[in-house]
């Protein structure tokens, strides 16, 4: 199957750019587009550099662009409260990184499938992307009254985005935990640590659950953990869980791919690594039902 | 030092929880509360021990939940400031809507030396709620003057009207701590206060020296209750600082009498500086660990201090009880047990 579903990116930061270099490699989709408002971008004269157009009209230049079917939305929440209606009456599937959350949170391999035919899908957050997994892997062995995610970033890690709006990593990290990761209820903290050379990203899950089976919950754990190295090959159980009374203690360590962003900031690197899986399941899904047509012709 | 004059922040109900693994009662918190207000004290801070929403496994649930702490205290108390504190990252610009409403007149945003913008709003959101905003810098050892006074300065600009140094690791000796306070005397138009703790025994010492360099509010504790080997023994600092001749507003005698006759019956363990916290203050690690490492130690079978080197070798900053865990665990694995 030679031909890819045509692809573009909003918004050339750090994000951006890092989702660049992984969209490249999709056998699933084409970049045809890298677009942005800023003329001293470093990320479109990466895009250039790589053959990839560009442009300085924002999301226009996407609307103008009938091919594109899937949008990487790696600007900003309130840029995307805007460009979110426009994409969507223009057919197009908005894969969000941004904390704008207009559509449903996915996660791959824990609940992607039930949102495929929804035109805009938000990632979360990095803590999420990390965290959720291993909480709904656990609420697939047992009940999970009560999930808590401890995450710890480099300082260097954290953009000025973080910063700023730092309880919107809490807040949406927790519910994501309670709507996708299945717990009754959640809890996020988020710790910057500027230690110099900067630390791996990494996180601990706690989890209290009700009858407890370790054999059951390690098995679980395991094959989800599996599943996420499948699009973050840095992603590693650091801690396998282990049970203490009702207490289900796991850590992780996620190490970056190291493709535009350094390797510590693993917790950027989940994020982009993310949102390029979840565009390959969506063109993918473009790609069968484009067949079906052409078969039916 | 002549009629000079220096703001007594009490933190007992706060710090102290840690001391107390956050099992204070509302009542229990109402009482000594009551002892404070009475004996003059200007700022009563009430929380989890590590701010507002920090009930968690990872630092310990509460008895009781923040709002009731809150509720119990500002009943009772009549002159006093009721304060709070909030860390960023843990608690949230709702959590500080919450207290303003359970009566908190101050709040205290607190981030670690490096990071703090990511307190930004909240200081902003604190002013503009009508809380007094104060802004907190942690682990301070860890830097140097010239970094703290970059940091202090974007609290100061975020609205904070008086800017605090903390040495959460009690691991600063007295020149230390004059030279970080003298930095941000300089430097800022605010208040500067410190905070100090006592696994090197300097809490005391310190705090002299914080005001001796200019420090306008400092924090003390009933029988220095607090995390690690406690804070600044808040009656022995209204002693000294009596003798010094400067003014505090809080009476001696009544100080010395909320310690004996209200905390000193509930605690659960003397405040005194082990061999546990001692290396705290050596290896530069967060006070607040030293329960969480005790656990961990016993747990895995392992020298509690070689953790506590572990955890200081390997710049752990405040919030991180998980990686005593962590570190825990590897060394049990290298010890193949």
């Amino acid at each position: 199957m030679n031909e890819r579903i045509k692809v573009a990116v909003i918004g050339p930061g750090n994000i951006g750019t890092d989702l660049m270099y992984k969209v490249r490699r999709s056998q699933y989709m084409d970049l045809v587009l890298m677009t942005g408002i800023k003329p001293d971008s470093e990320g479109l004269a990466l895009a250039a550099k790589e053959g990839i157009k560009t442009s300085l009209k924002g999301v226009d230049a996407i609307l103008e662009n009938d091919e594109i079917r899937i949008v990487f939305e790696a600007t900003g929440a309130k840029p995307h409260m805007k460009h979110a209606p426009l994409l969507k009456e223009a057919g197009k599937i908005a894969v969000d990184l941004t904390p704008a959350a207009v559509g449903p949170y996915v996660v791959p391999y824990v609940n992607l499938h039930e949102h495929l035919d929804k035109p805009n899908v938000n990632m979360v957050t990095c803590g999420g992307q990390a965290t959720v997994p291993i909480v709904a892997a656990i609420s697939r062995a047992c009940r999970v009254r009560y999930a808590e995610i401890v995450a710890t970033i480099a300082s260097k890690s954290a953009g000025p985005g973080t910063r700023q709006n730092i309880d919107e990593f809490t807040q949406t990290t927790a519910k994501a935990l309670e709507v996708v990761g299945k717990a009754r209820k959640g809890k996020a903290i988020i710790i910057l640590n500027p230690a110099e050379p900067p630390i791996i990203m990494r996180d601990t899950v706690y989890a209290l659950v009700d009858d407890p089976d370790e054999q059951a919950i390690s098995a679980s754990v395991k094959e989800m953990v599996e599943n996420v190295k499948k699009y973050v090959p840095g992603y590693k159980l650091k801690v396998e869980p282990y049970v203490d009374g009702d207490k289900v203690t796991t850590m992780l360590e996620i190490e970056g791919a190291g493709d535009y962003l350094p390797k510590y900031s693993g917790n950027l690197d989940i994020m982009t690594a993310a949102a390029c899986a979840v565009g390959e399941v969506f063109a993918q899904k473009l790609l069968k039902e484009q067949a079906a047509i052409e078969q039916k012709v | 030092m002549k009629s000079r004059k220096v703001a007594i922040l009490d933190t007992t109900l706060r710090d102290g929880q840690h001391a107390m693994a956050h099992q204070f009662l509302p009542e229990q918190m109402a009482d000594i509360a009551r002892a404070l207000d009475d004996a003059g004290v200007g700022t009563i801070e009430v929380s989890h021990g590590d701010g507002l929403a920090g009930s968690s496994i990872q630092y310990g649930f509460a008895a009781a939940s923040d709002a009731e702490y809150l509720e119990a205290v500002s009943k009772v108390i009549k002159k006093s400031t009721l304060g709070i504190l909030l860390l960023p990252g843990i608690g949230t610009q709702r959590d500080l809507e919450m207290a303003r409403e359970h009566g908190a007149e101050a709040a205290r945003v607190a981030t670690h030396c490096t990071e703090a913008d990511i307190g930004e709003q909240h200081i902003q959101l604190a002013r503009e709620l009508g809380m007094r905003p104060i802004g907190v810098l942690m682990m301070t050892h860890m830097v140097d003057p010239a970094k703290l006074v970059e940091q202090a300065k974007i609290m100061e600009g975020a609205g904070a009207d008086l800017v605090y140094l903390m040495d959460s690791a009690g691991a600063m000796l007295p020149p230390d701590v004059k030279a970080r306070v003298a930095a941000l005397k300089s430097a800022l138009n605010v208040e500067v206060g410190f905070h100090a703790h006592n696994n090197l025994s300097m809490a005391i010492a310190n705090t002299l020296a914080a005001v001796e360099a200019g420090a306008d509010s400092v924090d003390g504790t009933l029988r220095g209750l607090g995390a690690g080997a406690g804070n600044a023994q808040i009656e022995v600092l209204i002693g000294v600082l009596q003798k010094l001749g400067i003014e505090t507003g809080v009476s001696f005698y009544e100080i010395m009498d909320a310690a004996e006759k209200v905390v000193e019956p509930i605690m659960l363990r003397p405040q005194v500086i082990n061999n546990d916290s001692l290396m705290l203050g050596y290896a530069g690690v967060y006070s607040s660990f030293l329960l969480h490492a005790r656990r961990a130690a016993k747990r895995f079978d392992i020298d509690i201090r070689d953790i506590l080197v572990e955890l200081g070798a390997r710049k752990t900053v405040g919030g991180q009880e998980d990686m005593i865990i962590d570190v825990a665990i590897e060394m049990a694995k290298k010890a193949d047990r």
